[in-house]
Formats: C-alpha cells, structure tokens, sequence
C-alpha cells in the first residue's frame, strides 16, 4: 500500500495546504483509544478488534506505548496458530508515533511514507493521548472544507457586486412543520431581490410568493426545496416537494379552498389564500401535481418592461 | 404619527420598543398572515391575535414596524426576541382587535385626515 491517504500535499489546492497546515494533529485524532496490555493474548485483541469494529490496537500500559497488533497481525497469528500467545510476543515494536501538537500536514506524510493504516498519537510527555487513522483525516477535511465553502459562498456577493450579476440562483430546504423558522427563506430571497436592485413592489411581490410557497412546504408537504433563480428578464420561483400531492391542483389554487388542519389555522395559516396568493402577484404560475406524487409549483415575475401584468 | 404617542392615546402597553421610535402611517387587522402578507402597507400597524413569530416574520417582510397583540394575548420570549432582532416594535392590550381598531382609526385620523 503506497498510501491510503489521497491527498498530493504538493499539488493540491491552497484551502487544502492551508487547512492541514493549520490543524494540528490533536485536532482530528480520536481521544477514545482501546488499547491492551502486553500480558494480553491476540485472542483478547482480536476479540476487542471485532467488538469495538477495529483494525490496530496499541500496546499500552499506564500511556506507554509498547507496540501496535494491527489486524494483519491477527490473520497471521490465525494462519500460524498463535492466537493464544501473549501480544509482546508479536506485536510490532518499532511503532512510529506521532506528537499531538504537529501540523497534520506531518500525520499526511506519515501515511505516504509508511504503510501503516493509523498511527498512536502522543502527548508532549510521551504519553498516549489518542490515535490517528486516514479515515479520521478524510472526515475532519471534509467538514472544514464544507465550512470553508460556505464561507467563499458568503464571500461572493462582496467580491462580485450582484447588480453586476447577470443571473443567480438560490435554494432553500423546508421542513414538515418547521413553522418556527417561516419566512426565512423569504427573508433571503428578498435580500437577493434588493441586492439585485429590484424595486420595492418588484420584491414584495417575489415575498409574498415565497412566502407562500414556503408556508405551503410546511404545512401540508414532507418538506422540499425552494429556488429561486434570476436572469435579467425574469425572476422564477419552483417549490418541489415530495408528497403527499394535491388531489385537484386547480381547485387548491381556488381562493378560500383549503385542507389545512386545525393546527394550522390556529396560527393564523391554512386560509384558502396560499395558492391564489401566488397566482394574483405573479406573472406567470403553474402547479403540477397528483395524489400520491409530489407538487411542483413554478412562478416567474418578469423584470423590466414585461412585469406587472397582474397588478 | 409616532407609536409612543399613538400607544399614550389609546391607552396600551407597549412590550417591546425599538430604539427609534417608529412612525405609523395606517393599520391593518388581521389574524390571516396570507392576508397580512397580501395586503398590509409598510408603515401601517398591524392589530392581531397571533402572538407567535411566524406574526413578526411576516411583519418584516412587509415592513410593518408595529404590532399590537388583542384580548390579552400573551406574548412569549421567543416573539419578543425575533421581535427584537427584526426592530418591530410589540404592544398588547386586553381589548379586541375591533376596539382598537376603531381607536387607532380614530387616533390617526385625528392626526392626519388623510388616513
């Protein structure tokens, strides 16, 4: 095994050198180390390895390391009949350990230059402080890389003025009954609209139809997706969802129609007036749904010149 | 006219009050938010029963700077804290929503006759 780390420190990319540069080794690796004392036997460790679901255990006792049983080692001791002998017997000795306040850009290396699946990390006294494997490694990047997307995504706006922006797209995630965070993807969409120098009643009218749609998402569906996309002749909005679906799209986008429950209408939803809300500020509407399936909802206001027809 | 002197003439208490004093220009009254969001003005107060955030989540959308929670209402921490993050000021009384109606009515159209 060359190495079980696919990471080319050299080539990659300067988000990729900075972030294993920044975290150190302690940052990643797991505290929660099972270990076994020398006198053990490789059926005890073999036993741990399956239970605790496994494949190196160190060797240690009182935060000494002694050695590491890899799981190859077991499958030999299985092929050769020792699994009842004690592991100091043959564990590997010359374990390479790692400091816990090392720049994980030095555990990546670890993994290219030696053929080993996880490393025993160490403490600035040379005691046990927890392990290391690439798995470990691979899961803390991808979640700073994450963060770190979500950062440049923020950043975006900044860098490229969006009234410059010729088109731009957003989605938002609703949940079933998720009334307590109602509005928010109205209030993002409506920060879009004025970033993109919308007039007031260009926005209020793409508010109101998210705000519905959103509500709509909460209230009656399993949760869906809201987007919102812009080019400079029309702003369009799509609500999908994944059931449970309308019986009769055209009579749910009839005005005072409604399925709600009590629940709902105790807060002030659930009125009949979703539906032929987006359908009076919009330029153009579509439902598409049946029983059973999901509903798709599409609503497009059109910018410049074109817009206003139903005011 | 300003909410602090609009509250004074009709007697209500006021929950929550941002730092600048907002200006009410009209009102409306609805427990409907698909009605609120459809047609409330910005600037108008809105005089309501629904006392919970979804109330002041629409009320920044509209750019509603008031509202005032009917029959006593109470209003919990959760609407006084978005109330406070989106700076929509919060009142309450225990009159319903057709008295206050009248008076705010009344109030601003004393205050200004276009109302």
């Amino acid at each position: 095994m060359s190495s079980n780390l696919p990471i080319d420190i050299a080539n990659s990319s300067l988000v990729i050198r900075e972030l294993i540069t920044r975290l150190r080794v302690c940052d990643v690796m797991s505290t929660d180390v099972i270990t076994a004392a020398r006198s053990d036997t490789l059926r005890s460790v073999q036993m741990k390895m399956k239970e605790k679901g496994i494949t190196g255990v160190p060797i240690s006792e009182k935060g000494r390391v002694f050695g590491i049983i890899s799981v190859d080692d077991i499958i030999q001791a299985l092929d050769e009949g020792h699994i009842t002998d004690r592991v100091d017997m043959h564990m590997t000795k010359n374990v390479v350990l790692l400091e816990e306040y090392l720049p994980l850009s030095l555990a990546v290396s670890h993994f290219q230059r030696y053929p080993y699946g996880r490393f025993p990390v160490v403490n600035k006294e040379g005691l046990l402080a927890g392990i290391i494997s690439s798995r470990d490694i691979l899961t803390k990047l991808l979640l700073e890389i994450n963060r770190e997307v979500d950062r440049l995504e923020t950043l975006l706006p900044a860098s490229v003025p969006q009234s410059e922006r010729h088109s731009g797209f957003r989605e938002y995630t609703i949940k079933k009954y998720d009334l307590d965070n109602g509005g928010k993807a109205t209030e993002s969409a409506k920060k879009m609209c004025e970033s993109i120098g919308l007039d007031s009643r260009t926005c209020r009218r793409i508010a109101v139809i998210v705000y519905e749609l959103e509500i709509n998402l909460a209230i009656h569906s399993y949760g869906g997706v809201i987007s919102c996309s812009y080019t400079p002749e029309c702003f369009r909005i799509v609500s999908r969802d994944n059931g449970p679906g309308i019986a009769d799209a055209g009579l749910a986008a009839t005005p005072g129609y409604t399925t709600a429950n009590d629940w709902v209408k105790s807060l002030g939803f659930g009125a009949g007036m979703g539906l032929p809300n987006v359908k009076r500020v919009a330029d153009e509407f579509h439902i598409n749904s049946a029983r059973g399936h999901g509903t798709v909802v599409t609503a497009a206001v059109f910018l410049g010149g074109g817009g206003e027809q139903n005011q | 006219m300003k909410l602090d002197l609009l509250m004074n003439q009709i007697g209500c208490t006021t929950v929550l009050a941002p730092s600048e004093i907002p200006e009410i220009q009209g009102g409306y009254t609805s427990d409907l938010l698909s009605d609120v969001m459809a047609n409330a003005e910005a600037g108008d107060i809105l005089i309501t029963v629904q006392a919970h955030i979804n109330t002041i989540a629409v009320c920044s959308l509209v750019g509603i700077p008031a509202v005032i929670f009917c029959s006593g209402r109470p209003i919990t921490d959760d609407v006084i804290a978005a109330a406070n993050e989106k700076k929509v000021a919060l009142a309450s009384t225990p009159r319903n929503q057709y008295i206050v109606s009248g008076e705010i009515y009344k109030a601003l159209s004393t205050d200004n006759p276009k109302t």
